[in-house]
């Protein structure tokens, strides 16, 4: 483990350094700051972070988050029948390959594709999703493959609340939301507090699904963080400043990770 | 009094019916690529939508069915992830004892790094590696990309193993100790044993995992004969000119049965959710 996990990140932060390239130059030299000032100064670069930006908000922290907590709360109330097909489903898509999720999204969202037939049959305008909104279409595709774990986390940590203290609350005449809100939501902070961690640290690693669907495209509509490091570093072969991206996203991961086991320690 | 008990099963049976109605709802948008799948791996012509089979036929499986296309790549997978599977496990069992049983000054230290290394992004990392597999002459071997699958997956698997092995109750071991056995038949004969469970659930997730993963062997594969099949899936496009969606789906549905299969055995015995719920809570 130390020497293939931490050998390539201390190999990361020394490469980050230099202007290796993966042809024609056979020696790498130091080049100090300028990959990350490079970077900084490249509108793709800029763009790719704002499209992880919105694709990890959109899809981990909006969509699975929220679909989770509500498909569990949903749970607790619908019949067994219900549930169990529900459940079954959702985990399906979770269990699925990355790479099948990533077709059977992109069956999904085609021109020719299911979503259209849907809104022709409603009688709603259709349009060509993964080229209109490739960035949404890859968010809802997130959705789709990554709630379960949310769903499952949520179940385990609503059936923890004793029945007693929604009651009592349920007598003295508070409503559903005022529920929710006073005492379903306090009580399960810190569930919510490492779901969303460990949810944003996967949809900031997701790279199989968006290359299936959109490869980044059109032009760089949908490319996020690790598919830009991966164009950089392979496509255009300049490996130093791929390595210089990853860094960026190695350092962001930590951060979360770091935070991830504060709120684990305050668990104890 | 009545009338009040009886409104209070009404609004509760409303509660259960529009609860049953959202959830359904969900369930069906869930359902829908999935569908799609299922029911183009059995269609003549299948196009991109979800439709009823014109023609039902098994021919897809029937096209897809052959050594280059199918077999190789779920025999590559097999190899990669069984091996890496029996590394990890391996590796954690052994990391994983002096963690639940030994109390040292670099216990903390090490499973805080364990935590911090699980949730590192390992998309992150790949070019890095990448760069130094090739310097390394790694690149392309099944051997270094199973190793980079095990070191990927083992921060966690360790993680999951102490907690399983916390359950297992120390005194087991002190008697067979007594009985002349040695820590590492201990491990081997009393401890890894009682928690079966655990270990299968940690096998089954390793493997799950590797299987599934396309990113890993993308990058460090690079001859057509090594790949696994999340990456000869890719094939299916642009490379053999047109689209076959039927064979597309039928090959969808042989590469990712293992997996589900394996999570239903798991979820069926040892519960649900992986029993990932305790893994979470750390």
């Amino acid at each position: 483990m130390a020497l293939f996990l931490a050998g390539p990140i201390a190999y990361c932060a020394y490469i980050a350094f230099t202007d290796l390239q993966l042809t024609g130059q056979a020696e790498s030299s130091f080049v100090g700051f300028d990959n990350f000032t490079a970077a900084f100064k490249d509108p793709a670069f800029l763009n790719a972070v704002w499209l992880t930006l919105v694709f990890t908000f959109l899809s981990s922290i909006v969509g699975q988050n929220t679909l989770g907590l509500a498909l569990a709360a949903l749970m607790q109330r619908a019949s067994k029948p219900v549930r169990t097909i529900t459940g079954a489903v959702v985990v399906t898509a979770w269990v699925l390959p990355e790479v099948v999720a990533g077709f059977l999204m992109y069956a999904f969202f085609r021109r020719e594709g299911t979503l259209n037939a849907i809104l022709d049959w409603l009688q709603l305008p259709h349009q060509n999703w993964l080229f209109t909104l490739p960035i949404l279409a890859v968010s809802f595709a997130n959705v789709w493959r990554g709630t379960a774990f949310s769903m499952l986390v949520y179940s385990a940590a609503l059936a923890e609340i004793p029945t007693e203290v929604t009651e009592s609350a349920q007598v003295d005449g508070a409503n559903a939301w005022q529920r929710l809100w006073h005492i379903t939501l306090p009580m399960i902070r810190r569930s919510i507090g490492t779901n969303l961690m460990l949810n944003t640290l996967q949809t900031l690693s997701v790279f199989g699904l968006i290359w299936v669907m959109t490869r980044g495209g059109p032009g760089n509509d949908s490319q996020t963080l690790p598919l830009f490091m991966y164009e950089q570093a392979f496509q255009k072969s300049m490996i130093g400043y791929g390595t210089a991206v990853a860094l960026l996203l190695l350092v962001v991961g930590s951060l979360f990770s770091l935070v991830y086991m504060r709120l684990l320690r305050t668990e104890d | 009094m009545k009338t009040r008990i009886r409104r209070r099963v009404k609004t509760r049976i409303r509660r259960r019916l529009s609860a049953d109605a959202a959830l359904l709802l969900v369930a069906l948008t869930f359902v829908l690529p999935l569908a799609w799948v299922v029911l183009s791996s059995v269609d003549a012509d299948a196009n991109l939508r979800v439709k009823w089979p014109s023609q039902l036929t098994f021919g897809n499986f029937d096209d897809v069915l052959k050594p280059d296309v199918t077999f190789t790549p779920l025999l590559n997978s097999l190899i990669l992830c069984g091996c890496a599977t029996a590394l990890t496990v391996g590796c954690a069992a052994l990391a994983a004892y002096p963690l639940s049983r030994y109390r040292s000054r670099l216990n903390n230290p090490f499973l805080t790094t364990t935590l911090f290394a699980t949730c590192l992004p390992i998309t992150a990392v790949m070019v890095p590696v990448y760069a130094l597999f090739v310097q390394v002459n790694l690149i392309d071997t099944m051997a270094g990309t199973i190793y980079f699958f095990a070191a990927s997956q083992l921060p966690f698997a360790v993680w999951l193993m102490k907690n399983f092995m916390d359950g297992v109750p120390k005194e087991l071991e002190e008697a067979a100790w007594t009985d002349g056995a040695n820590t590492f038949q201990g491990l081997v004969r009393i401890v890894l044993p009682l928690m079966g469970p655990g270990v299968a659930v940690v096998t089954v997730y390793s493997f799950a995992m590797m299987w599934g993963n396309f990113f890993v062997p993308f990058m460090l594969l690079l001859s057509p004969d090594q790949m696994p099949a999340s990456v000869s899936i890719n094939d299916f496009f642009g490379n053999r000119g047109t689209v076959v969606y039927g064979q597309l789906a039928a090959f969808s549905i042989i590469y990712s049965t293992p997996v589900v299969l394996l999570y239903v055995l798991v979820s069926r015995r040892f519960g649900g959710g992986f029993a990932l719920g305790g893994a979470v809570k750390g």
